[in-house]
């Protein structure tokens, strides 16, 4: 299949932006200008204050020479390139594969986009009609190369839409500027009285490379089509996305529910062809004003069931809306994986962490109330107790390790370990009595000392000597004692835990 | 001719029940979780599963203990590879001291929320899902129309839940299967060797629906319970006095 661009200029990008968001500004000459070696010197001039004479490049003061009263605002930098790619993401309505083009424009891969608005030309008048609509002064070009289409979107004088393989024709009359050169190479041509492409596109290419450089023949030969141009687009395209253009705006819960229904059909569809389950998937609303309303979701297993993932769905569909009307939905599986063929006819009364039901049921607890609320944990190879252990990755991930049952743990492990004072008869012996919230409990029974080192390669501090107590009401507590049998030091002594 | 009477009186008690609206367990359903003389107080003689089970706990004590017995019984329920979910709004549990209790840690899921009205739409969210042998729950308070919710949950899914009270403002009546009260009892030592013994509870059995309340001392020891047989004590030795 051929392929197809679409360029678009934006004559003026800047003080269009300005003027649109200070409509005042419409039919006054404004100038935006940046410091320069200490003078003012204008960057960007809108429509009225070109009609003066004044152009970029020009210093603040020499503007004002030739239309005193004009108004001169600040540039913002970077802002051109902030404007291309919020207008650049706007125009995926139009293709998946947009690119800008800085300073100025944006570089469209039309490529088997143009026949759904009913050919070319109905296409390329859509998107000037609305890209004019917001304000801005736009021209475009459509060729089969990039390099064409962006002669023709900033040269042309004749139709922009050139019919594939003819961009030969159309590039001949055109200015040496229009083939992207560098400005030195541009003033050599033009001091050499070749004002046109024709003038100089017959010669050997042996004797341009040595005039002009190599780089004049690449961009002739990607005009030309000679050589691929690659384009960065700004969304990288996902490989499991589903569209859905609507042709009335979508206003409704309802309307959404059915978009939702049929892209989760197609998208699950394809998922299931190719053994795969979604793992995260992004509803994504473009709405008629330019906004891009988008619900996410996230399941515990790959998943391929659109009742399951519709369910998830359906608790957020409130949250988005439509405003004036939705025109465009698009459904992206952002993260798949591999998934195994379910046995359903065997296995529906499986009850371990591989029953699908649970990995159901975890996602519409997520769904609900939010990431993050589910822990499982497996063993660590530390014996300090909060490092013991560590949170799983996912439902399938087996522990590495056995777990440890030679040394009691407490069932309730405290998050902090709270001081307690004690009375202990010799250093070293386990305490005879402690004080923990005011009560004082006297010890039985007890276990230990263990000492549990702390991990150097870690953390510096002391180590600790847990001890297990009992009381005489049959109370049980892990108390532990921070470093060694220090009597200057009072206070060394904490509760952690409680067992059963 | 008393032994017949007996099979008359047992006849005649399953047909209470019957009428009452209990539904018999299949006895392959019927799991065994080992409670050895308590087993006796429940109907049928078999631990009611399918059931939600309410547990209340005062001191930070009580409710370890509450725990390590939710935990045994849960232990006995996930034996052969089952998963629980367990509920929670303030967690202290520590995975690893679940494992001498008969549960696999990296088998359980733990969710872990910030309001008890979310924690009892996740708790009533999992008991309607019949892939999990249990269903902890630790929240505060449980109103009757809550209880009745979670009641509706198991009867469909026939999943056992626990409710776990702890320091509940008002106990209230609920339509929970039993209430029960674990606190922790002075251990044994084994054998006379110093140290800490197996853990022991009283256990307080204080609502049984169709079955008989009752109080029973049992020790968690070889991984199952253990009545708390009556042993008599030792005599503290006399210390042997210097002589000359």
């Amino acid at each position: 299949m051929s392929r197809r661009f679409v360029t678009i200029w934006f004559r003026h990008l800047l003080t269009d932006w300005f003027t649109r968001r200070q409509p005042h500004l419409r039919n006054t000459p404004f100038v935006l200008a940046a410091p320069d070696h200490g003078r003012m010197k204008v960057t960007a001039a809108n429509a009225s204050a070109q009609l003066h004479g004044i152009h970029a490049e020009m210093s603040v003061a020499d503007a004002r020479a030739l239309f005193p009263s004009l108004l001169v605002l600040d540039d913002i930098p970077e802002l051109p390139v902030k404007l291309l790619t919020a207008l650049g993401h706007w125009c995926i309505r139009f293709t998946p594969i947009t690119a800008i083009d800085p300073p100025d424009g944006l570089i469209l891969d039309v490529s088997g986009c143009a026949h759904l608005w009913g050919g070319e030309a109905p296409y390329l008048e859509d998107i000037l009609s609305r890209l004019t609509s917001f304000g801005y002064q736009v021209r475009a070009g459509m060729a089969d190369t990039i390099g064409a289409a962006w002669a023709i979107a900033r040269y042309s004088t004749t139709s922009p839409i050139i019919p594939p393989g003819e961009q030969m024709a159309c590039l001949l009359p055109l200015p040496p500027a229009a083939l992207r050169l560098e400005s030195a190479v541009v003033e050599r041509l033009l001091k050499l009285g070749l004002y046109q492409v024709h003038n100089f596109i017959a010669m050997p290419r042996s004797a341009l490379r040595r005039r002009f450089g190599q780089q004049m023949l690449y961009r002739l030969d990607q005009a030309l089509g000679h050589e691929e141009e690659a384009i960065m687009p700004l969304q990288p395209p996902e490989p499991f996305q589903e569209r859905l253009p609507c042709l009335e705006p979508i206003l409704t819960a309802t309307g959404i529910e059915i978009a939702l229904h049929q892209l989760l059909a197609a998208l699950c569809q394809r998922l299931t062809r190719e053994g795969k389950g979604l793992r995260t998937c992004v509803l994504k609303c473009y709405r008629i004003d330019g906004n891009i309303q988008q619900i996410a979701i996230g399941t515990n297993r790959a998943s391929h069931n659109p009742a399951h993932l519709f369910k998830l769905f359906d608790n957020k569909i409130a949250t988005i809306e439509p405003a004036l009307g939705i025109e465009l939905f698009i459904l992206e599986a952002t993260q798949t994986e591999d998934i195994t063929p379910a046995q359903e006819a065997l296995w529906t009364s499986h009850s371990g962490l591989e029953s699908i039901i649970v990995a159901e049921l975890l996602d519409r607890l997520t769904g609900k109330i939010g990431p993050g609320i589910i822990q499982r944990y497996l063993p660590d190879q530390h014996h300090w107790p909060e490092r013991s252990i560590k949170p799983a990755a996912s439902l399938e991930e087996k522990p590495d390790i056995h777990w440890r049952t030679d040394r009691p743990r407490p069932v309730r492990l405290l998050a902090t370990p709270e001081i307690v004072e004690v009375s202990a008869p010799i250093p070293d012996y386990p305490p005879m009595l402690f004080r923990y919230r005011g009560e004082i409990h006297r010890v039985k029974k007890a276990d230990g000392p263990e000492r549990i080192e702390r991990e150097w390669w870690l953390e510096t501090g002391e180590h600790r000597d847990y001890y297990t107590v009992e009381d005489e009401e049959g109370r049980r507590y892990w108390i532990f004692r921070l470093g060694h049998y220090d009597a200057d030091k009072p206070h060394r002594w904490f509760i952690h835990g409680f067992f059963a | 001719m008393p032994e017949k009477k007996a099979d008359i009186i047992a006849q005649l008690q399953k047909d209470i029940l019957l009428l009452q609206g209990l539904k018999p367990t299949l006895n392959s359903a019927a799991v065994d979780v080992g409670l050895g003389p308590i087993k006796n107080a429940f109907p049928n003689h078999s631990f009611p599963t399918g059931a939600v089970h309410e547990f209340i706990s005062t001191a930070a004590e009580d409710a370890a203990a509450t725990t390590g017995f939710i935990s045994g019984l849960t232990g006995c329920l996930m034996a052969g590879g089952g998963i629980c979910l367990w509920v929670s709004t303030s967690r202290t549990i520590f995975p690893p001291a679940l494992m001498s209790f008969g549960i696999t840690p990296d088998q359980v899921i733990f969710v872990d929320l910030q309001r008890d009205k979310d924690a009892l739409w996740a708790i009533e969210e999992a008991l309607k899902c019949e892939g999990l042998a249990a269903v902890i729950g630790e929240i505060r308070e449980l109103s009757f129309t809550n209880s009745r919710r979670l009641q509706l949950a198991v009867e469909q899914s026939r999943v056992t839940g626990f409710i776990h009270r702890h320091q509940p403002r008002s106990v209230g009546t609920t339509t929970c299967v039993s209430r029960w009260k674990i606190t922790p009892l002075q251990s044994e030592a084994i054998d006379h060797m110093p140290g800490v013994g197996f853990p022991r509870w009283n256990v307080e059995l204080q609502k049984i629906r169709h079955g008989q309340p009752g109080r029973w001392q049992v020790e968690w020891s070889a991984g199952r319970f253990q009545p708390v047989r009556k042993v008599a004590p030792v005599l503290p030795q006399q210390p042997i006095r210097k002589i000359g």
